[in-house]
Formats: C-alpha cells, sequence, structure tokens
C-alpha cells in the first residue's frame, strides 16, 4: 500500500521505467485504487459464491415475499421470497461471465475483418471499411433483439447477438493500428532483411496490434454486460429462472410499483457499481496505451 | 454557389448507391434468419386452434402463405409487396403492418426528438460552463456524474426515476401516454406523461454529449482566433458562446449522426419501461410474439430514419464548414 501514497512534490513525478508504478501515479489514482478493490472483491465474490453461499435458482419461499432490507436479508427479498442480494451476486456472476465471452466473440470477428483489412488494404478494405461504417450507423439494440427474437431467446442467441453487433470498434482499431505500423521503418527494415509475409506478421505487427485488441476487448465488456443486461431486461434474453441482473430488474419491476424497490434497484446498483469501476480501469489503461486516441471507443 | 448545391446532389447520389446494397443485405439477412427460425407461421396464426385444426388446414394456411416456397421467391414477393407498400400482416398484433406504424411512429419520435432537444441544450450549457473553469469543483462534479451516468443501463434509471418521482414523490404518472380515466390525447395529459421518459432518455445520453463538448470549448478556448477575441476586449460571455462556442460546434454535428442508434436503442428500453405506444415497445413485442412482418417493419424502417438522418447531419456538416468536402 506503500505505492499509494502521493509522491513528494519537490521531485518531477518521473520514473527511469514506465512501469507497474506509474499506474498508481498522476492524477485520478485514488479513484483508479478505488475501482480496482471494487472490482478484484466483486471477481472474487463472483469466482467464490458457489462454493460460500449456494444459490438454489428455483428456490421459493412465498411466506416471505417483498421483505425490506433488514440483517436477515441485507438488500430484502422480492415477490417470490428470495434474496435479492444473495441473487444479485449470482446475476453479476452470470452477466460477467456473458458479457466477457461476448466480448471475446466480438474480438474475434472484428480482429479477423480488421486484419484482412489493414494487410490487404485496396479495394478489400474499402468495401469492409464502408460496411462496418454502415453497420455501425444502424441502431445495435434493434438488431440483436432481431437476431435473439429468430433465433428463440437463450444463452448462445444472446452470446452471438452481442458478438455480431459489437465488432465494428475493434476492426477499426485493429485496421488503423496496422495501416499506421505499415509505415513504420522497421517493417521496411523486417522486409529489405529478407523477412517472409508470414514472419512479418507474427512477429512484428502481431506484438503491436495485440495490447490494442486485448483492451479494446476489455473496453468491450461492459457494454457487452448493458447489452445483455438490456436483452434480458425486455426478457429476450436469459431463460427467466436464471438469476441474471436483466432478469431480476426485469422480474422486480411489480415490486417496485407496489413499492418495494429493492428488487429492482440492488441488483443494477450492483452492476453500475462494477461497470464503473472496470470502465475506470480500462479508461486509465487506454490513456496510459496512447493518449490521443481518447475517443475511439467512446461509443 | 451553383458548384456546392452540384457536390451535395452527387452526396446523396453516392449514399444512396451505398445505402441501397445496404439496405437490400440487411433485409436479406433478416430474411434469412426469420427463415432460418424453428417458428411456423402458420401454427402462429392459429394460435390455441392450433392444436385442434387439422393438418389439412394447417397445410392450406401455409399453402396460401407461399411460407413453402424456396426462400428466394418469398424474398422476391416480400420485396415486391414492400415496394408496392405492403408490409404484410402483423401475426402477433393481428392487423396489418402499416397501420401499426403509421399509428406509433409519431410517439417515439415525439419522445426521441424531445430527448435529444433537451440534452443538446443542456449538453451545450453545461459543457460550456464546465470548460471555461476547468479543474474547477463545477467541471470536475460534471465530470465524475457523466462518468457514472455512462455505466447506468437507461431502463434502470428510468425504474429508479419511477420509484422516487412517481411512487414516492408522487409528483408524476408512472407511465402510459395519458391519465386511465382520459378519452382523448389531451396535450397537457400527455406532456405531464412525458416528462420523465423524455427527461430520463436525455439523462442516458447526455453523459457522451456533455463530455464532448466540455472537451472541444476546452480546446478551442485555447486557440488563437479566442486569444484574439480576448484581446479586442470583447466581453468574456461573447467569447465563450460566440466564439470559443461556436468553433466547438461543428463536430458536435457528427456526434449527434454516430448517437442517433443509440437514441433510438433507448427509447426501446424507455418505452417498454413507461408504457408508452411507441414504435420501441412494439418492437419488443413483436419479438417476444416472434412476429417476423412486424419486427423486419421496425427494424428496416429506423435503419432508413438513421440513415437518413446521418446524411443530413453530414450534409449539415459540409453546408456550415466550406473547408469540408464529403468524398463519399
Amino acid at each position: 500500500m506503500t505505492d499509494l501514497a502521493p509522491p513528494p512534490i519537490s521531485t518531477p513525478a518521473r520514473s527511469p521505467r514506465p512501469g507497474r508504478r506509474a499506474a498508481l501515479r498522476g492524477r485520478g489514482r485514488v479513484g483508479a485504487a478505488v475501482a480496482a478493490v471494487v472490482l478484484v472483491g466483486a471477481i472474487a465474490a463472483c469466482l467464490l459464491a458457489p462454493l460460500l453461499w449456494p444459490l438454489d435458482q428455483s428456490a421459493v419461499d412465498l411466506a416471505r415475499t417483498r421483505l425490506a432490507p433488514s440483517w436477515g436479508h441485507l438488500a430484502g427479498t422480492d415477490e417470490l421470497g428470495r434474496d435479492v442480494a444473495h441473487r444479485s451476486l449470482y446475476g453479476l456472476r452470470v452477466s460477467l461471465l456473458v458479457g466477457a465471452v461476448a466480448a471475446l466473440v466480438a474480438m474475434v470477428i472484428g480482429g479477423l475483418v480488421g486484419a484482412v483489412a489493414g494487410t490487404v488494404g485496396g479495394r478489400v478494405d474499402r468495401v469492409l471499411m464502408r460496411i462496418v461504417d454502415t453497420i455501425a450507423a444502424l441502431p445495435h439494440l434493434l438488431l440483436g433483439i432481431f437476431i435473439v427474437a429468430m433465433l428463440r431467446p437463450s444463452l448462445g442467441a444472446v452470446i452471438l447477438s452481442i458478438g455480431l453487433t459489437h465488432w465494428l470498434s475493434t476492426a477499426r482499431i485493429v485496421r488503423s493500428e496496422l495501416l499506421s505500423l505499415r509505415t513504420r521503418p522497421f517493417i521496411d527494415a523486417a522486409i529489405s532483411g529478407g523477412a517472409s509475409r508470414t514472419r512479418v506478421l507474427t512477429r512484428h505487427l502481431l506484438p503491436h496490434v495485440l495490447p490494442r485488441l486485448a483492451l479494446a476487448t476489455t473496453l468491450m465488456v461492459p457494454h457487452a454486460v448493458w447489452h445483455e443486461t438490456a436483452l434480458s431486461f425486455l426478457g429476450l434474453g436469459l431463460p427467466p429462472h436464471l438469476a441474471s441482473i436483466g432478469n431480476m430488474i426485469n422480474d422486480g419491476q411489480g415490486s417496485l410499483l407496489t413499492g418495494a424497490w429493492w428488487a429492482s434497484i440492488v441488483p443494477g446498483l450492483a452492476l453500475v457499481v462494477v461497470t464503473l469501476a472496470l470502465a475506470v480501469l480500462t479508461g486509465r489503461w487506454r490513456d496510459r496505451l496512447d493518449p490521443r486516441v481518447r475517443a475511439e471507443l467512446n461509443l | 454557389m451553383r458548384r456546392r448545391r452540384a457536390g451535395t446532389g452527387r452526396v446523396i447520389r453516392r449514399r444512396m448507391l451505398v445505402a441501397v446494397p445496404v439496405l437490400a443485405a440487411t433485409s436479406m439477412g433478416m430474411f434469412a434468419l426469420g427463415a432460418a427460425s424453428p417458428i411456423d407461421p402458420a401454427q402462429q396464426y392459429a394460435g390455441a386452434a392450433a392444436f385442434t385444426t387439422s393438418e389439412e388446414n394447417l397445410a392450406q394456411i401455409r399453402a396460401n402463405w407461399g411460407v413453402d416456397d424456396p426462400l428466394p421467391v418469398q424474398y422476391a414477393r416480400w420485396l415486391g409487396n414492400l415496394l408496392r407498400g405492403d408490409l404484410g400482416w402483423s401475426t402477433s398484433r393481428h392487423e396489418p403492418v402499416v397501420d401499426v406504424l403509421t399509428a406509433r411512429a409519431g410517439w417515439t419520435l415525439l419522445l426521441v426528438g424531445a430527448a435529444l432537444a433537451l440534452v443538446l441544450v443542456a449538453s451545450l450549457l453545461l459543457g460550456t460552463l464546465a470548460a471555461y473553469r476547468r479543474g474547477g469543483w463545477f467541471d470536475r462534479g460534471l465530470r465524475a456524474v457523466a462518468y457514472a451516468v455512462q455505466s447506468m443501463p437507461v431502463f434502470w434509471i428510468g425504474l429508479a426515476a419511477i420509484a422516487v418521482f412517481a411512487l414516492t414523490l408522487g409528483w408524476l404518472p408512472a407511465g402510459g401516454l395519458t391519465d386511465v380515466t382520459a378519452t382523448g390525447t389531451d396535450p397537457v395529459d400527455v406532456a405531464r406523461h412525458l416528462i420523465l421518459p423524455v427527461t430520463v432518455l436525455a439523462i442516458a445520453q447526455a453523459p457522451w454529449f456533455v463530455l464532448f463538448i466540455r472537451d472541444a470549448v476546452a480546446e478551442s478556448l485555447r486557440d488563437d482566433h479566442v486569444l484574439a477575441a480576448r484581446a479586442r476586449g470583447l466581453p468574456g460571455r461573447t467569447v465563450l458562446f460566440g466564439h470559443a462556442l461556436r468553433t466547438a460546434l461543428l463536430p458536435f454535428l457528427t456526434l449527434i449522426g454516430t448517437h442517433l442508434p443509440e437514441l433510438v436503442g433507448g427509447a426501446v428500453l424507455v418505452e417498454t419501461v413507461f408504457s408508452l405506444p411507441g414504435l420501441g415497445a412494439v418492437t419488443v413485442q413483436a419479438a417476444l410474439g416472434s412476429d417476423f412482418p412486424l419486427l423486419a417493419a421496425t427494424t428496416l424502417a429506423t435503419t432508413v430514419v438513421v440513415l437518413a438522418a446521418n446524411l443530413t447531419t453530414d450534409l449539415a456538416y459540409s453546408a456550415a464548414d466550406p473547408r469540408v468536402r464529403l468524398d463519399d
């Protein structure tokens, strides 16, 4: 924790090795530290939940419905007498997992399209990018709804729906990175040194693109989570008995109208806190990686 | 002037050349997805009667609708009907799709339009003020709030707003377009019912606009022409709004264009939360009922509107800034 102490004002904040420590310096470091603690805590709780607090997804207790928050039920109970805090934890688990998997699907699609556009170039690049521009101009929630509706709501359909609508910014980032890399001297040097096409791709281009791809994917996770939550909220997402944040907010609507606001608001709050922490950390990562392209992923 | 108009015409033509294949591809993709879906439209049409209807009758319905024809034939027929203005029959609402669209599109446009207007006014004002005293408490507070709101799903904000303003305080109605007892659509009544939905949609979209304006104005406050205006002794307000904000406005147009799809997505969710009779809510119902004709129509209609709005913002951009040439 000593690293968190502010640097002395007399010495300029300059590090001989801009490494791990730099992450804890500069503006907003308190916020970043808080975000890191929240995120690590949430992920640990999600991972440990099945061991420490197992949940029976189908359990109901009709004798104790819509109880207000108390020491027994920290966030009250819902319309079927289920503990809201407990289910929120499981909802977070499901939502983060679905978001991460969907972001990976989007990464694969976007990475491939961006790589083809950026390395082949020319007409292929123009056509691909025009397609990307146009899909980006469509309301992606509507497209997602359409995909899910036609495939029937299920886990796979939700992941596919998110993956198919969220790969565009990744494709753009990979492409523009490849285009700018191609003009750099070290690529010329590698080619004139006799490096084969494959070698240039794997040894020179890939290592530069990977950090950006990883960042773009991480930045995508909150968006994927929101998309999943929105679909589940509309009743088009995960199976209704499964505790997911969207399902819980949807189920809680009836309770909310009768005054039991916690059934909808608490799960949403859990989601907001975790995605905010994720956004703060990835935003910091992005600013460090390249302070110039800040607006690239502001979807 | 003549040249400019010719350029604009060319831009529109070129965009059309792109938009038509895109719409065709979108509709084809939707159609393929609809055909691949495991839902039998004949059984859906029959509803509960499907259990008692004989297999011959169902087959007759299928034959009448041509559901079993090859996919390209079906697509061509659907497209032909579309071009003639026949959007088909909504299987979930049991009325022509055109009627559903015309009855509801207006409410969605009203919701989105009002929210957009509110976002624009609020973000221009707040963003400029934050940029003027950047680093101050107002700037820092505004940015913190903006980042927090960015993480909030719009329907969650909507439910929280209902819990606070409709149920706890009882100031505004929790949903619907008019009071239950109302017989017509009285403008005052409708306006009262739209306050919460419009504000919620605006708040959910505001962070991007506020942060953008704040950064853009902060940037242009450092520009030479702002310095020159200050040097001439113009009052601070004139410099801020007349000079700094004005230069920041141009890229703002593009942001509006790129954010329209988000606004439409938000409208779908807000309409569902507040039970408004708009296109978004009906899209969700169509999706829940696997109503392909209605779903395809709403998706395509929204796509066309968003593409047209995008083109409009781009044209406005080139009209506002003569240096910008739209090459494609």
